[in-house]
């Protein structure tokens, strides 16, 4: 050992370094205290602060969107169903330059201006923080896996899957299914937000309008796991969605595609009921329109051309085409002759074509007059006058009567109101009154509106679904009943469609009150005799000049059951003393519209129905042979189904 | 370490106090300190385990390094002191030599210029090697001299070991220059530095706080600062590390979320979350309980490392082994304050237990060293 080494004091310079090494440790051991304090600080006293920032971070809440109840027709056929579609849906808050990202999207899936600028629509309507909003519906499945293959890029978007409808029978059931629309900001002032929040369309028309409430369903919940790009990796807590009820409609699909195929282009709209229950069982209005294209969306062009177009495609004419109902009134005016004594079944008048009110001018023509006063029924009752159709008898009927019988007694039927249980938006008609009158016009009542008034002219407008009524409550023999789309509603469950749908007696179904009116002097002979002369419309033939039902050579010939009608033809513009219509001349709205209504078979009538066709010409030979279509697609049903009548052969089958 | 445990180590004077050779005195390790760290390493791979995603691959290569870092120790346990003592003027000055070399030829990553490399032969960072090059350079100089030491010895030690912690300031790597700075420093306390020294040096550093933020600090280290007092200032930036890093540590609570279930770490909220912020995956899944038997652990390899510099057989073996026993608790306690929102961001390392081979390897070789002096012969 070196001796400069030895002159250090060993002995010392080790106690001098335990003492160090000591002080050091405690140094050490206080700095780790200190560490300590900070992690006791941050897991133990603040845990929860920094347990929710947390579960902040990476946990979102997803609402989950309750598959929309399916709607079925009476014999369980789809009329609106729910397909998977691809979307693209983005999270405002993930994406970082919202326009940047919108041009990538715009280049990869070459979107058109008019999409781009409905993605810009959709977020600048976004609703809540934090929600995947879907901008696009329906990609390509090359869209889709480029939009794979570039997801590195695209923070924030996501392809999701969505349920959106599909109406498998498209313009055929469009006015009366109804359709979905894109929900609006206007939608979700008045439904439920919290409800809707993960729901993209709503009911806005007819059947899927009314029963949005039930058709929804409620919405569901889950936590899903985000990582730092906002991408869910996983999710948990999952509180599914109810799914809306599905309906099942009175509606017969078959019923519906007769009335279009008889329709055959013509502008119209054919209402049926089952006089039983009001059920309706088929609900046509043409033109119409393709439910689908205001799911997938379209472009400002077309939606532009449906709602200008005259002939007003989206217009339910059904429900809301108000038109005279000509000489569908009489068995009305017939009925309330009766009841207020006015005439009998025995008492008989001469027709000679016209009728002219005492000391007045004014000449009012039968439909069978002409200049050289060759027209008229001749001698007529009133069974004749309603196989006949004479105005002339009603004429005089209806300015014997007092107008507040005739109202009252016309309202009793429904007209001037709207009876339909489940379609609101139906129009309610105008079945005139001096009060009216006054209020409308500032008139008196003249005779004259009465006159008119009896052969459902004047100011009197019915819709084809009040004269479908009509129709039904003299099937009824005066049991009116209230139009109902729907049969009942079930549990949109697969299973249950099939294991356990019965026809009848499940708890969704819904009541069909009949109202028998409330008539005392009208009695069950009174009823009797109107349906047989109004049987006579359809089967009377072989009576030589004058003498057939209106209608029996149109439809009467070769028809095998008992159907009762009655024809109309409904003027649009007045035609002027002394002239004769003459279709040619008139434009094509001024032409006559034919009605027609009928019920069959008219013993135990089980469909009761109302034709129109606008402007289409005379009730008999128009709409006559398209109601006799529907009837006769309706008794080959019911046939059909006859001797099957053991509730197995009533099984509802699904799709 | 009891008192009698004391008296026995003193005499006879620079042997072995248990001078009964045994077998692990034969093999220049200390069986304790070995268990104390594999326990470590080994709960480190857990939680790196977790911390690497599933990446089978980042794993194994760390298993690879510790294995390298075992063989490091034992190589360096071999070595007898006076070898160490022999090298250390020359590593120093080579370590210096490479810090400005690194200054003017250095390759660039990430914005600093740290590395050394001789294309297609190797790569290095010298910074790495100062921080042992430094200590042993104190330490050399001091173990001639009589202790404590006197004045003008104490600044020529101060010069020894500003200049290379200037030099990697300004590369800048602030980490590294904080851990060679303050492994030299420890040479000094543990050689008995007058405590006036000390409390005058902290008068100044506070004295002149204002003039280093102004002249000294970079913009980003002074943003660094700030960030630490409002991490909120800005929180997708600056503030981001600390943010998520307390959020992971906070939201684990006394027991943790359990290992591989930290959604911070697992769903990339957490930064560097396998190298620097390895213990908030730590703290997330583990909790409390789990970050705390991490200390005990530091805190009983420290005791076990001081206790046996204390048995060393010549003064520079007793500064060196207690200096690099303190380096190693300053990383400790700069990468656990940092990711614990208590001190700036710098880039430290957990030591043994983030990814990476340098620091584990340079810090087993320290152990390594720990154990030559205290189980070779005095000389």
């Amino acid at each position: 050992m070196a001796l400069e080494l030895s002159i250090k004091d060993q002995n010392q310079e080790v106690e001098l370094f335990v003492r160090r090494a000591i002080t050091m440790f405690v140094l050490v051991v206080l700095m780790l205290g200190l560490i300590a304090l900070r992690l006791l600080e941050l897991q133990l006293w603040n845990h929860d602060t920094y347990k929710s920032r947390s579960d902040d971070n990476h946990i979102r809440v997803q609402t989950l969107t309750p598959p929309r109840g399916m709607i079925y027709d009476r014999y369980g056929r789809l009329l609106a169903d729910n397909q998977n579609a691809a979307s693209l849906a983005l999270t405002v808050e993930d994406i970082d330059e919202l326009s940047n990202t919108i041009n990538l999207l715009t280049d990869l899936l070459q979107l058109s201006k008019e999409q781009r600028t409905e993605i810009y629509e959709r977020v600048e309507t976004s609703r809540r923080p934090d929600v995947a909003l879907v901008v696009i519906d329906s990609l390509s499945e090359s869209q889709v896996a480029r939009l794979a293959v570039n997801r590195h890029l695209l923070p924030g978007i996501e392809v999701v899957n969505q349920l959106v409808r599909f109406y498998p029978f498209g313009r055929v059931a469009a006015h009366a299914v109804g359709s979905v629309r894109r929900l609006t900001d206007e939608d979700l002032r008045d439904a439920d937000p919290v409800q809707y929040s993960a729901t993209t369309f709503i009911g806005k028309r007819g059947v899927e309008a009314y029963y949005e409430q039930q058709l929804h369903g409620q919405v569901g919940y889950q936590k899903a796991e985000t990582d730092a790009l906002g991408r869910v990796r996983k999710t948990f807590d999952v509180q599914s969605p109810t799914p809306g009820k599905a309906l099942r409609l009175h509606l017969d699909i078959d019923l519906q595609q007769a009335g279009v195929v008889a329709l055959d282009g013509r502008r119209g709209a054919i209402v049926a009921l089952d006089p039983r229950t009001g059920g309706v069982l088929a609900m046509v209005s043409q033109p119409a329109y393709d439910p689908n294209i205001f799911v997938a969306g379209m472009t400002e062009a077309v939606f532009a051309e449906l709602r200008s177009s005259s002939y007003v495609p989206l217009f339910n004419r059904a429900t809301n085409g108000q038109y005279a109902p000509g000489s569908t009134f009489k068995p009305i005016v017939g009925m309330a002759g009766l009841a207020y004594g006015t005439t009998t079944w025995e008492q008989v008048i001469e027709d000679r074509g016209a009728f002219q009110l005492p000391g007045q001018e004014r000449v009012y023509r039968d439909w069978s007059w002409t200049k050289d006063n060759s027209g008229g029924q001749g001698m007529v009752d009133l069974r004749r006058a309603i196989y006949r159709s004479s105005n002339t008898y009603f004429y005089d009927l209806a300015s014997r009567m007092p107008i507040k019988d005739l109202v009252r007694f016309a309202g009793e039927f429904g007209l001037g109101t709207n009876l339909a249980l489940d379609i609101p938006a139906a129009s309610d008609g105008l079945l005139p009154d001096p009060v009216w009158k006054q209020g409308a016009k500032g008139l008196p009542w003249y005779p004259g509106d009465s006159v008119n008034m009896g052969i459902g002219q004047g100011d009197l407008l019915a819709t084809p679904l009040q004269m479908a009524v009509v129709a039904a409550t003299l099937a009824n023999r005066g049991g009116r009943v209230s139009p109902r789309m729907l049969l009942e509603t079930f549990d949109s469950n697969a299973d249950s469609i099939d294991a356990t749908a019965e026809f009848a007696g499940r708890a969704g179904e819904v009541s069909h009150p009949v109202t028998q009116l409330g008539l005392e002097k009208v009695n069950a002979e009174d009823w009797e005799n109107m349906v047989q002369a109004m049987e006579d419309v359809v089967h009377l033939g072989n009576q030589g000049f004058r003498g057939n039902g209106t209608a029996w050579a149109y439809i009467g010939q070769d028809i095998d059951y008992r159907m009762a009608g009655k024809s109309g033809t409904a003027q649009v513009v007045e035609i002027s003393q002394g002239e004769e219509y003459d279709e040619e001349t008139l434009s094509e709205f001024d032409r006559k519209h034919a009605w027609f209504i009928a019920f069959a078979p008219v013993q135990n009538p089980t469909i009761a129905l109302a034709v129109l066709v606008e402007n289409g010409g005379g009730g008999s030979s128009v709409a006559a042979p398209v109601a006799r279509a529907v009837v006769d697609a309706h008794m080959a049903k019911q046939q059909a189904l006859a001797p099957r009548a053991a509730p197995s052969s009533n099984r509802f089958v699904a799709r | 370490m009891s008192n009698t445990d004391f008296q026995r180590s003193l005499s006879p004077y620079g042997a072995p106090a248990d001078s009964a050779p045994r077998w692990y005195f034969r093999l220049h390790i200390d069986p304790i300190l070995v268990a104390l760290l594999s326990v470590l390493i080994a709960y480190g791979l857990v939680v790196l385990r977790s911390a690497v995603d599933g990446n089978e691959a980042l794993f194994n290569a760390q298993l690879q390094r510790m294995g390298i870092a075992y063989i490091a120790l034992i190589v360096a346990a071999q070595i007898p002191p006076h070898f160490y003592l022999r090298m250390a003027p020359l590593i120093y000055l080579l370590g210096l030599l490479f810090l400005v070399l690194v200054l003017f030829f250095g390759v660039s990553v990430k914005g600093s210029q740290r590395w050394l490399e001789v294309p297609g032969l190797l790569r290095f960072q010298p910074s790495e090697l100062m921080k042992l090059a430094v200590p042993m350079a104190v330490a050399w100089y001091l173990q001639k001299r009589s202790l404590p030491p006197r004045s003008k010895y104490t600044l020529i030690c101060l010069v020894i070991i500003t200049v290379p912690a200037l030099l990697i300031g300004r590369q800048p790597d602030l980490g590294t220059s904080i851990l060679v700075f303050g492994a030299g420093i420890s040479v000094l306390l543990l050689a008995g530095l007058a405590w006036r020294w000390v409390l005058w040096s902290v008068v100044v550093i506070v004295a002149a706080a204002p003039l280093l933020w102004q002249f000294v600090l970079e913009g980003y280290q002074r943003q660094r600062i700030l960030t630490l007092f409002d991490p909120q200032s800005d929180p997708l930036g600056a503030g981001w590390n600390i943010i998520q890093s307390t959020t992971a540590i906070g939201s684990g609570g006394l027991f943790g979320k359990g290992l591989f279930q930290g959604s911070q770490s697992h769903l990339n909220f957490l930064p560097e979350a396998r190298t620097d912020f390895i213990v908030a995956v730590m703290g997330e899944e583990l909790g409390f309980v789990g970050i705390a038997l991490l200390l005990v652990l530091y805190l009983l390899i420290i005791a076990r490392g001081l206790w046996l510099a204390t048995q060393a057989g010549s003064t520079f073996g007793r500064l060196l082994a207690g200096a690099f026993v303190l380096t190693f608790f300053v990383y400790l306690f700069v990468n656990v304050a940092m990711v614990s929102g208590i001190l700036p961001v710098v880039g430290v390392p957990l030591p043994l237990v983030s990814y990476g081979g340098t620091s584990a390897i340079t810090l087993m070789a320290g152990f390594g060293v720990i154990m030559s002096v205290r189980t070779h012969k005095a000389w």
